[in-house]
């Protein structure tokens, strides 16, 4: 188990290979459908002119996207109505659905860590190589487990999302996950697929 | 009629975080057999951890907590209205108390109803009228992400070279994993039904997914497909999480059915690590817990 603190130098990132499992520490962000559409149309592509809150909330998520760390999760949170925000169940979600946003907003932000489940395509993996950055395979399902090790939720961002789509700042301690794309354009999910699928027809052809 | 809204509420309780002990066993094999340091041991410690602090602090296993699917045999004297109006308080009571994620989301409007309640399906509920006189209520919790990786297939496949026979099932069955990698939360299990029509099919492949893990199929036959389909399929070496590894399936459970002429269905559910069913049984005022 490789220890890893949040932000992550780009040295460290360039060390790490698909099989590492790791143990991240520091402050992260969550972020899923509809925060990366909304900084993709606001701040990227710019298809929609900033309104509101957007561009203070941009200011604020920066400095903690830079090096860091952006995890697909729509957590389970209590103490809504007294701001005493606390994780009850924090697993991640399916990361597919990021792969239109996410090598891009890896680049605008210079982001390092992907953490989610399922692996994503070619334009994360690419940008994995040119930022660089590592994409971090959560346990599936693993929530009670996930949500012990967030220790503090600092802030919260874009809830008018609804909770789990907004923004959460948490602070985490050895959170558990596994390198499955890594800086070096390898990819753990292309490689079992490729393998299963071989073994796949090997077999129906018996 | 008695109330069973209450241990309604407790079943879902259970259901919800409370992983039963035939999975948590094959769970705990399937751990031994990975490698020690891998990624695919990592991924099962990982889950074995969260199955003993989800029990030992009553909260949700996964936060997916999925379709509540029940399955009600009642005798003779009850009224399934009734009950159907019991089950629906007992998952919205369950909600509030946070067994339960809010999941039913109105497909045309994208609203979520806010507790678990929406048409005649969300819940879903099939009831049954049996002779005795107990009530059995089986319960199961499906999620998402295993959902979306189900497939069903008509046969034959010709890009499969899957004829009208079993060995045609253990090829859409075999196609049907491969295809699913890690995205249903690996290592599964696996509820195959042959025939019906394609409602009845998936039905039936769901209610498969209710046998121990450990027993064994009463035809022999579909027992030896059973334990065949497992250990082709964690040939494929997709393994936990999708990381790569031993044990892509813990179980697999088929039934046979009836079918038209003209149709030949292989339908698989594919149900993910946390399989989360429980069952409860009402004789007299005595409620008993599985
Ligand atoms: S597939 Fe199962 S374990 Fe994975 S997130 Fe969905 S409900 Fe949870």
């Amino acid at each position: 188990m490789r220890a890893l603190s949040l932000p992550i130098s780009e040295e460290a990132i360039r060390s790490l290979n698909v099989g590492d499992p790791v143990a991240l520490s520091g402050v992260m962000i969550t972020g899923r459908d509809a925060a990366h559409k909304w900084m993709s149309d606001t701040f990227i592509k710019k298809t929609r002119q900033p309104q509101g809150d957007d561009l203070e909330v941009y200011e604020a998520i920066k400095p903690l996207l830079v090096g860091g760390a952006i995890y697909h999760c729509g957590p389970v949170v209590s103490g809504l109505d007294t701001k005493d925000y606390r994780f009850v169940a924090a697993g991640p979600t399916t990361s597919t659905r990021e792969e239109p946003y996410q090598g891009d907003v890896m680049r605008h932000f210079n982001i390092r860590a992907v953490i989610g489940k399922g692996g994503m395509g070619a334009k994360t993996l690419a940008a994995c190589k040119e930022v660089p950055g590592v994409y971090l395979h959560a346990i599936g399902g693993a929530a009670s487990l996930i949500a012990q090790t967030v220790q503090k939720v600092t802030g919260v961002y874009k809830l008018s999302f609804g909770v789990p789509e907004a923004m959460w700042v948490i602070e985490v301690r050895d959170f558990p996950a596994v390198v499955t794309m890594d800086a070096h354009s390898n990819s753990l999910h292309a490689d079992i697929e490729a393998k299963s699928k071989a073994e796949l027809e090997r077999l129906l052809a018996v | 009629m008695q109330d069973l809204t209450e241990p309604l509420v407790e079943l879902i309780r259970r259901t919800s975080t409370d992983l039963p002990p035939d999975v948590e066993k094959a769970l705990t094999a399937a751990r031994e057999r990975e490698d020690s340091g891998s990624a695919a041991r990592g991924a099962m410690d990982a889950i074995l951890q969260n199955v003993a602090l989800s029990r030992r602090n009553s909260t949700p296993i996964c936060q997916d907590t999925g379709t509540p699917i029940f399955y009600v045999r009642y005798p003779e004297g009850w009224s399934a209205r009734k009950l159907k109006e019991q089950i629906r308080n007992a998952v919205a009571e369950a909600t509030k108390r946070s067994y339960l994620r809010p999941n039913a989301v109105d497909a045309i409007s994208e609203k979520n109803s806010g507790n678990n309640l929406g048409d005649d399906s969300f819940p879903t509920i099939h009831f049954e009228e049996v002779e005795g006189d107990e009530v059995v209520v089986d319960l199961m919790l499906k999620g998402g992400g295993c959902e979306n990786v189900g497939a069903q297939y008509s046969l034959p496949n010709s890009a499969l070279g899957a004829g009208r026979d079993l060995k045609g099932v253990r090829k859409a069955a075999l196609d049907a994993v491969q295809k699913a990698q890690g995205q249903g939360c690996a290592p599964g299990i696996l509820g195959i039904a042959i025939g019906g029509d394609r409602g009845s099919s998936y039905y039936a492949s769901k209610e498969a997914l209710f046998r121990p893990i450990e027993d064994e199929n009463p035809d022999p036959e579909l027992a030896a497909l059973e334990k065949q389909l497992t250990e082709e399929t964690n040939q494929l070496g997709i393994g936990p999480m999708g990381f790569g590894g031993k044990t892509t399936t813990v179980a697999t459970k088929i039934t046979g059915m009836h079918r038209l002429p003209a149709s030949f269905f292989v339908t698989v559910s594919y149900m993910c690590w946390a399989h989360r069913r429980r069952r409860m049984t009402v004789r007299g005022a005595e409620v008993i817990y599985e």
